[in-house]
């Protein structure tokens, strides 16, 4: 039987909610141990690997990334911002029983030194059934913003 | 009529006011004497390799676009339709055989020649077409390096850049042998002065403390590597507000020390690219990817930092545009280029693991400036022990503060015309 919608927007959903609530080495483990985070700079960019993004991480460099948010050595992350995260509009553009691709919007609020701001993106994941269950294969950003000026992101979007 | 601020009171060779970040009078001054007249640095030849190729950008505050004509010669022509002002181009970068305004269609050739203007009969012969270009500034080039001015009395580039050329033709061996090409950029804000990020850049005193959590992030070769503080690097003052500040004295000329171990991180790319060069272009490239040991500061808004480009755009006293330019080998490995994409995702721009750590310090610098009043920011880390070279040029340790005090003495020329006192060659 393919993927369901239900069942990919109930991983989606937890990712969300661990981001926004710092639980940031449990969210390591909803990946796939080749998946990629990618948040490119490009609009229309596909090969991610041959071109500058905003991130491109493998697992090391998703552990990395959780390591700096929660480590203490980073100005910018001491403590990280807390965010708020809206996920919607969700569509299937494919799925089977192996694998699906779904496509949503997320519009997340940030706070940190007194600021809020907001960024609003287009999220589309790759979502992959394997033994462990449903895993993140690939998950890209597009932030709407993403070729304009950005000011510094010291968390997971 | 409002008083201008002077600035020979807000600065002093060893500590400047902290004013300096803030005061819009200021800002406005340096935005007219040192934006419209010194060499502002545009573009990477790269950008526009080909007639018809444009991008557009600032000088200052002023929205330019820089153009390769079909003779090949580069423009940077102000963004401003003679007509009634509106830009001819919004496009950030394209190739295109002319520039038409979008109001009234007023079209411009590549060298911002007026060529077509609709209804031209409603002039009634009071339109000289030859008398409206797109206004062009002075443009020259150095080694891929394209700056520009509104000033056309100063002199040459060439005489401008001085004592950095040979600094700038180091930092481009990290071609490899190929040219340099631009490979995208991080760019982003920060609300703090200009001159913040100008300082930055000649500042190894902040990268152990800042940078910890990314040094937490890198292998233990790397970690010693940068492990320059109280290391034999040095900061030299190369005349004109330029200075070079050498982290890692191994890595100032790519080609030498080929013969150097290949470092662990970069093993796996090495072995893959043997199987299609030579061992010693290998190390060549090896060389490249891992990028310059040094920081190559040009007043007042380009910096050839250790493997990219930094550029700085004030917005307003209060608010800096950087961004931070990807480089690679034109026509070199497309493994290694990657390779040298990943590196710079991993420090630089919004989500890299160093600039938001080095934003939320020139962030506090700005807003911790504006408590109490005539308190100094000091910049006299170093002057103990500053000499001066057989070539005339001051230098101290890596860790000194010398690169600032020479943005800072040109700073004061270009606002002033006039250098402090006791400063000049052989002070």
């Amino acid at each position: 039987m393919s993927i369901t919608l239900q069942d990919a927007v109930a991983l989606i959903a937890l990712e969300a909610d661990l981001l926004d609530h710092g639980a940031f080495r449990d969210w390591l483990t909803l990946y796939t141990s080749d998946g990629r985070y990618v948040v490119p700079i490009d609009p229309d960019v596909e090969d991610f690997e041959s071109v500058l993004n905003y991130a491109y991480d493998d697992a090391a460099m998703r552990e990395k990334r959780v390591e700096r948010l929660l480590g203490g050595r980073s100005i910018s992350a001491a403590p990280p911002a807390r965010t708020v995260r809206l996920l919607s509009r969700y569509r299937m553009l494919e799925t089977t029983d192996a694998t699906c691709t779904l496509r949503c919007a997320q519009h997340l609020m940030e706070l940190r030194q007194g600021r809020q701001r907001d960024y609003a993106a287009n999220v589309t994941y790759r979502l992959k059934n394997t033994d462990g269950g449903l895993k993140i294969d690939l998950k890209v950003i597009r932030l709407l913003t993403a070729t304009e000026a950005l000011t510094a992101v010291s968390y997971i979007l | 009529m409002q008083d201008l601020p002077d600035p020979r009171t807000l600065l002093a060779p060893d500590r400047a006011d902290g004013s300096i970040y803030s005061d819009p009078d200021l800002y406005d001054m340096e935005m007219d004497r040192i934006f419209m007249h010194n060499w502002i640095w545009v573009a990477h030849r790269s950008e526009i390799p080909e007639p018809g190729d444009f991008i557009t950008t600032f000088v200052g505050p002023h929205p330019v676009i820089v153009c390769r004509d079909r003779q090949g010669v580069v423009h940077v022509m102000l963004n401003r339709c003679r007509h009634r002002a509106a830009t001819v181009c919004e496009l950030r970068r394209g190739k295109t055989a002319s520039f038409v305004c979008p109001y009234h269609g007023w079209a411009y050739g590549l060298d911002g020649t007026l060529r077509g203007v609709p209804h031209q009969e409603g002039y009634s012969g009071h339109l000289d077409k030859s008398s409206l270009p797109l206004v062009n500034l002075r443009v020259e080039e150095y080694n891929g390096l394209v700056f520009a001015t509104f000033d056309e009395t100063i002199p040459s580039l060439d005489s401008w850049l001085g004592r950095a050329k040979p600094w700038i033709d180091l930092f481009m061996k990290q071609g490899a042998g190929w040219p340099v090409k631009t490979m995208g950029e991080h760019k982003f804000t920060f609300p703090g002065n200009w001159k913040i990020q100008l300082e930055n850049t000649t500042d190894a005193y902040h990268f152990p403390i800042v940078h910890k959590s990314f040094l937490d992030s890198v292998d233990q070769e790397t970690q010693d590597t940068l492990n320059f503080v109280g290391g034999k690097g040095f900061v030299e003052d190369l005349g004109n507000g330029h200075s070079v500040m050498v982290m890692i004295p191994e890595l100032v000329d790519l080609d030498e020390n080929l013969d150097a171990p290949i470092p662990e991180r970069f093993a796996e790319l090495a072995a893959g690219l043997s199987k299609d060069y030579p061992s010693e272009k290998v190390r060549q490239i090896i060389r490249a990817v891992g990028g310059s040991g040094f920081n190559l500061n040009l007043f007042p808004n380009l910096a050839c930092s250790m493997a990219f480009f930094r550029v700085l755009r004030p917005l307003s006293a209060t608010s800096t545009e950087i961004r931070h330019i990807a480089i690679g080998m034109d026509g070199g490995p497309d493994v290694a280029n990657q390779a040298r994409l990943r590196l710079h995702e991993h420090f630089q721009g919004p989500m890299g693991f160093g600039t938001p750590d080095d934003a939320e310090a020139w962030d506090r610098v700005q807003r911790g400036s504006l408590a109490g009043k005539n308190i100094d920011i000091l910049l006299n880390r170093g002057l103990g022990h500053e000499a001066r070279r057989p070539d005339g040029n001051l230098y101290s340790d890596v860790s000194a503060e010398t690169g600032m005090r020479a943005a800072y003495r040109q700073w004061l020329v270009a606002m002033t015309d006039k250098a402090f006192p006791a400063e000049g060659e052989g002070a």
